[in-house]
């Protein structure tokens, strides 16, 4: 087992370095860092100043260099005018308070993340500020899902191409098939708006960063929900039907045990094994919908932050939120391997 | 003129549908009449939600064939007076012209652009999800009849692919900044080659006994397929035949990219598990080449669960087209693109709702189509 967890933890940071390069890379290309310049300096800037710029900022050296500065593995790039003598460098502005020397590393692993265009702060702060507000509305989303889907998929599993599984199972797959902006508009035009007549909810979520109420944060919940609860509900059905049809269970059945006994005793423990990797895995799924629904909604969080980075090519806060997601997505893939081999008793790993 | 009533509107909608509806019935009594000749197919006829998908799948395919007899207006056409009008409101100094469902806020036809926008989707989503079952298949073949070396390096390759959060790929791949760095030019020009590699492996395998055919087979292929290859992914067609937009062709490729990983999975997965039969087995005895058995004895038996994920995948990547139009990196920004429609809708809604909503329904129903036929072929094809 121990083995297994360090070749996983292993094969997981490699990937973590590959994809924050390839990021890296494809935030830092050419058009990017002169539009950069631009918005920096001014808009009528000529080629000659831009690169001038640049160069003065530390973006014309080789690109792994930066990366591995960014990264906070290589130390930070000084530079000194050679008509105005005056010092610039990367890490100048982290320098210490009591020593006024700058460190010399100063990067992702020193927490220095950087300071963000659109908002004017530093990068950390911002990262934790919109995570914690994201955090509430996937719990949130969590909390309707799982336990509606494991609901559905278990009462559809129990008996497999009844009356009940047949209708489960279509109103699965209309879920599926209802990505989040639209059951976001759906939801909006039924219950916020004139047309709708309804007006239960807001359709907008701009007040629910600081003060949830259920008229706020009740359609971005239930978007979310939606799309990703057919998913698990079938999953949770198919591993539920495939337990249902053991032998152990028929024997309980035969030792004259009541159906709902065998169900909750018996099938329930080794049905949930496939829906808890399912679970897991469902999560950076649910990334991509918390973008849309954040941007419709206006709430914001996490998703809303990364597309008002794409939008405005703040390129640290955009790399930022980058490591964020890919950090998310890789270790919700380690703990459904390593929960997969917990639950599951036949697998052996050594 | 006065506004058309809830009814009217219904009535006028179904009115323009017409050539669907006769499509649909023409194809779905012939389909019935040869049910038993037409293998998984006619037996899709027995299953209640397959032959719901199945109807809805029709449905918007025949409307984007016929989608220039179903329009009323011009999709791109702004009338004057008519911005956010309600849906059935007559057009000024046009006698008998309605807005079916209404004028979006730049005074353009929602109905019509509905139904234009489904040319869009219908096209690039099968596209897409062809290119992306040629790339998977060309590299799980190997991986998982192989295994080995090549089997860790194209798996580590797929599920850093995989890792990456889709919409952060999005966002990193179609951008109009990336275009001049040729990055997207790169990588057309590596996916678009699969198909061909894969039609001449296909043909080369079998056909090596009989030299004329092979020839003929062959020559076509790397023809049609090097002329469609040089425009395609160059723009350097000397006929000028195959040509995409480079905003079409970004889009395109990000989306190939995106969902040939899974494929690549799916594929392996499988022949990992078909190598063990006892016909691979047999083939091998007979001193059949590694790629013959590949792709003539796996392949053919792994095609249940590939259709079926097919179905899905298309479904699937309508989903992600509508995202990228959502965010507004959809085709062009004139078109009627169902996620770009959305998304100029959605700023609106609370006060008009009807413009985002006949686009919403529209992606909904033709995906919800999709998947219902994928789930009747998995049980059909579960029966065998």
């Amino acid at each position: 087992m121990g083995i297994f967890l360090l070749k996983r933890t292993g094969v997981m940071l490699f990937t973590a370095l590959c994809l924050t390069f390839a990021v890296f890379f494809l935030t830092n290309l050419e058009p990017n860092l002169e539009k950069l310049t631009k918005s920096e300096g001014n808009m009528r800037m000529s080629d000659v100043e831009v690169q001038s710029w640049l160069e003065k900022n530390g973006y014309r050296q080789p690109l792994i260099k930066r990366y591995g500065e960014w990264l906070g593995v290589m130390p930070g790039w000084v530079r000194t005018d050679p008509d105005t003598n005056e010092k610039t460098g990367r890490c100048l502005r982290y320098k210490d308070a009591q020593t006024n020397e700058a460190p010399k590393f100063c990067g992702l692993i020193q927490g220095h993340w950087g300071r963000s265009l659109v908002f004017k702060e530093e990068i950390r702060g911002i990262i934790v500020e919109k995570l914690g507000h994201t955090g509430k509305l996937m719990l949130a989303v969590m909390l309707v899902m799982v336990p509606i889907s494991l609901i559905i998929g278990i009462i559809a599993g129990m008996r497999e191409g009844s009356k009940t599984d047949r209708t489960l199972s279509t109103f699965s797959i209309l879920t599926t098939s209802t990505p989040e902006y639209v059951s976001g508009v759906i939801l909006i035009v039924v219950f916020a708006s004139k047309m709708g007549g309804l007006r239960w909810f807001k359709g907008t979520s701009a007040t629910a960063m600081e003060n949830v109420t259920f008229e706020n944060f009740t359609l971005p919940v239930v978007a979310l929900a939606l799309y990703g609860l057919g998913y698990i509900a079938r999953m949770t059905r198919a591993s539920m039907a495939e337990v249902m049809q053991e032998q152990y269970i028929r024997t309980a059945r035969l030792k004259g045990l009541s159906f709902f006994g065998v169900v909750l005793k018996h099938a329930l423990r080794n049905a949930m094994i496939a829906p808890f990797t399912v679970i897991v895995l469902q999560i950076p799924y649910l990334l991509t919908g918390v973008v849309i629904i954040e941007t419709l909604f206006n709430f914001k969080g996490f998703g809303w932050t990364l597309v008002a980075a794409v939008g405005n090519n703040d390129i640290e806060l955009l790399l930022a939120c980058s490591v964020v997601a890919v950090v998310v997505v890789l270790v919700t893939q380690l703990i459904s391997d390593i929960g997969y081999v917990f639950l599951n008793p036949r697998i052996r790993v050594s | 003129m006065d506004r058309l009533s809830a009814s009217e509107i219904f009535t006028s909608i179904l009115g323009q549908f017409m050539p669907v509806w006769i499509g649909l019935a023409v194809i779905l009594v012939i389909s019935i009449l040869f049910q038993k000749k037409l293998g998984l197919y006619g037996r899709l006829f027995t299953s209640p939600i397959g032959i719901i998908g199945l109807i809805l799948v029709l449905f918007w395919i025949l409307t984007a064939i016929f989608a220039d007899s179903i329009i009323t207006m011009d999709p791109l056409s702004q009338i004057s007076g008519m911005k956010n009008k309600k849906p059935g409101w007559p057009i000024t100094g046009m006698e008998g012209s309605y807005y079916l469902l209404g004028g979006d806020n730049l005074a353009r036809d929602v109905f019509s652009r509905m139904v234009m926008g489904s040319r869009i989707v219908l096209v690039i989503a099968p596209a897409a999800t062809v290119f992306a079952f040629m790339v998977g298949i060309t590299l799980g073949l190997p991986a998982g009849f192989y295994g080995g070396k090549l089997d860790t390096v194209l798996s580590f390759l797929a599920n850093l692919v995989l890792a990456f959060p889709v919409i952060l790929l999005f966002f990193l791949l179609v951008t109009p900044e990336i275009r001049s760095t040729g990055i997207p030019l790169y990588l057309s020009g590596v996916l678009f080659l699969f198909p061909i590699i894969f039609f001449v492996l296909l043909f080369w395998t079998r056909f090596q006994e009989q030299p004329t055919k092979l020839i003929i087979l062959l020559s076509i292929t790397l023809v049609f397929g090097l002329w469609a290859y040089s425009g395609l992914a160059f723009n350097a067609d000397p006929l000028g035949v195959f040509y995409m937009d480079p905003n079409l062709l970004n889009i395109f490729v990000s989306v190939v990219f995106v969902n040939s990983p899974t494929v690549f999975r799916i594929v392996r997965g499988l022949v990992a598990d078909i190598k063990t039969r006892d016909y691979v087995a047999a083939a091998q005895t007979r001193g059949e080449k590694p790629w013959y058995i590949m792709l003539w004895e796996v392949l053919p038996n792994a095609r249940g669960p590939l259709i079926v994920d097919f179905c899905l995948r298309i479904g699937y990547t309508t989903i992600l087209l509508g995202t990228l139009g959502f965010f507004g990196l959809g085709v062009s920004p004139e078109s009627p693109d169902w996620g770009m429609t959305i998304n100029e809708g959605r700023k609106f809604l609370a006060v008009y709702p009807h413009p985002a909503l006949p686009p919403a329904l529209a992606l909904m129903s033709l995906v919800l189509g999709l998947n219902l036929l994928a789930d009747g072929l998995r049980e059909e094809s579960l029966r065998d």
